[in-house]
């Protein structure tokens, strides 16, 4: 077991977000966690990621306890997040937001260098001297990968990566998730697209009000996809 | 402020007030040379106080009061040092060097122990902290130093004037304008062309998310203090034998740093350059035309710049 989240509860200040979050996930898998609107899934990423530790209940990664770990050391252990909204450092070009994300320390993972990451995301680097404040949503979101990627992480954590990008943007994207797929790497994909995110991925979780409703493969999701439709749409 | 007698900018008052008053009948370009050197002198001066102040407000977002006060120890640690080391050949690099790393490391140690327990809380409470910090190091100093006047004599090598245009000018002060774009240099170097540099730049955007990429935000921070401090005690340290080292010093620099960093931008390198420039220029030909009140034309400057761009010259609106 690469990641073991149990029993997780979260809170901003007194407005309490998880009621008892647990997931698990293998090395190489890819994990869906669907959701409607504010039900939790960013909550959940920022939880395993120690930006918004959970109070009660325990992560466990490759075995060892990370909860009460600050961000940057879960990062250098070999998780990776990238957020729903992007967070590119504007004023910094393309390759320096690729620059200081290269960890100095920390994991062992796939050994992502600049080519590679160019070679998976083609698109980025014609533009490698451009600030991120200018670029497009889709280049945005393929550089907060990209970023993510340069820290050699073993588990990707993506937050709603279809969000706001248009619908041939989306597709080219899922063929990039993909291709980090076939390569190995395990991610943790949040969404409330159902569409983009099964075709890509092993194991669904259901979330609803800070509590898993659904957890099994995607086939068993499929058969029964008419109750589960419901945590989806609204 | 520069007319109670203690600013770099102040301390050859008498002097040029005195010559300005001559200029008016006799007007003399090479006069005007001079004084524009002077006013160069001081703004090296004011850009190494002011970049400091404005890195460790652009990084960290803390607007550190204090800053002056780590100015004003660096001149009496220099002149402590002094003290101690007469008999050491080049005695007062020596000095500089000590005292400017002491006043960092207390940069250090106020980052680390307190102002680290305070990013989270409202700016209000970073003001009233490092302001408390003004209030202590003042009273500190004059327990240690008391309230007499000190002044420490210039290094040997450095005695003495060059001629430019049949006037005077102090080897000291070329030195010192020579040492203001090197430092800048250096600044720009650090931000722009190391992975240091970058790392900071991106800590001023998002700590949050430099940090969730693996980045210890917590030690660039420190390091971002202690560099900033020790600009401060080296600002102190390299006026010391141009200024008289008196309490209230370190008021009277925090001031006109922050109307360099108004002028120029809080938080933008060139920005401070660029007022740093301004400022030294304007107060020493402003002093010209009116010996007693140039502050008076800085002040002028500073309403407008707020009334025009309120941001500063070359600083950005803080609308996203
Ligand atoms: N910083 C915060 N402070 C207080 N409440 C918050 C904060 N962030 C999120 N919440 C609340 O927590 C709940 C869960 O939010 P979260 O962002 O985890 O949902 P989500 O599933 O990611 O939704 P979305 O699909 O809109 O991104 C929401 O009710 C939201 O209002
Ligand atoms: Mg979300």
């Amino acid at each position: 077991m690469l990641l073991e989240v149990e029993n997780i509860h979260t809170a901003y200040g007194l407005s309490r977000v998880l009621f008892g979050v647990s997931i698990k996930i293998n090395a190489g898998e890819v994990v869906a966690l669907l959701g409607r609107n504010g039900v939790g899934k960013t909550t959940t990423l920022r939880s395993i990621m120690g930006l918004n530790p959970p109070h009660i209940g325990s992560i466990k990664w490759r075995g060892r306890e990370i909860v009460g770990l600050p961000p940057y050391e879960i990062a250098r252990r070999g998780i990776a997040f990238v957020p729903e909204d992007r967070r590119i450092f504007s004023d910094l070009t393309v390759w320096e937001n690729l620059d200081v994300a290269i960890k100095s320390s920390g994991a062992k993972g796939p050994d992502w260098t600049l080519e590679r990451v160019f070679a998976l995301f083609p698109a980025l680097e014609p533009i490698r001297g451009r600030r991120g404040g200018y670029l497009s949503g889709g280049e945005q979101q393929m550089l907060t990968i990209a970023r993510a990627l340069m820290g050699n992480p073993q588990l990707l954590l993506l937050d709603e990566p279809s969000e706001g990008l248009a619908p041939i943007v989306v597709q080219q994207l899922g063929e990039q998730i993909s291709r980090l797929k076939q390569e190995g790497m395990t991610i943790l994909l949040s969404e409330q697209n159902s569409e983009f995110s099964l075709s890509l991925s092993d194991k669904v979780y259901i979330l609803e009000k800070g509590e898993v409703r659904f957890e099994g493969s995607v086939d068993e999701f499929i058969q029964d996809e008419e109750t589960y439709r419901s945590y989806l749409t609204v | 402020m520069f007319a109670t007698g203690t600013s770099p900018c102040a301390s050859r008052k008498g002097a040029t007030a005195r010559e300005g008053f001559v200029l008016m009948s006799l007007p003399d370009p090479s006069f005007l040379i001079i004084q524009a050197l002077n006013g160069l002198t001081n703004a090296m001066f004011l850009f190494l106080i002011a970049s400091g102040l404005s890195i460790i407000f652009g990084v960290l977002g803390v607007l550190n009061f204090a800053h002056g006060s780590l100015y004003m120890l660096g001149a009496y640690l220099t002149h402590q040092c002094v003290s101690f080391f007469v008999d050491v050949p080049g005695y007062f690099w020596w000095a500089v060097i000590l005292a400017s790393l002491a006043v960092a490391l207390l940069g250090g140690v106020i980052e680390r122990l307190f102002l680290r327990r305070l990013y989270h809380r409202e700016e209000l409470y970073q003001l009233l902290f490092t302001y408390a910090l003004v209030l202590i190091l003042s009273d500190l100093a004059k327990l240690i130093w008391g309230t007499d006047q000190f002044s420490v004599s210039r290094p040997a090598i450095l005695k003495g004037a060059v001629e430019i245009f049949g006037q005077y000018f102090p080897k000291y002060n070329v030195v010192i304008i020579f040492l203001g774009p090197c430092i800048a240099f250096l600044f720009w170097f650090i931000m722009l062309r190391t992975r240091w540099g970058r790392m900071i730049r991106a800590a001023a955007l998002d700590r949050e998310t430099l940090g969730a990429l693996g980045v210890n935000v917590n030690l660039l921070f420190t390091v971002v203090f202690v560099s900033g401090s020790w600009l401060a005690g080296l600002g102190g340290a390299l006026v010391s034998p141009v200024s008289a080292i008196v309490p209230g010093m370190d008021v009277e620099i925090i001031i006109n740093a922050f109307i360099v960093v108004v002028i120029g931008g809080l938080g933008s390198f060139w920005g401070t350059f660029l007022g740093a420039l301004i400022v030294g220029q304007v107060y020493s030909l402003g002093i010209l035309v009116l010996p007693r009140l140039s502050m008076v034309f800085i002040y002028v400057l500073m309403v407008l710049v707020l009334i025009i761009r309120p941001w500063g010259l070359l600083g950005r609106s803080l609308q996203r």
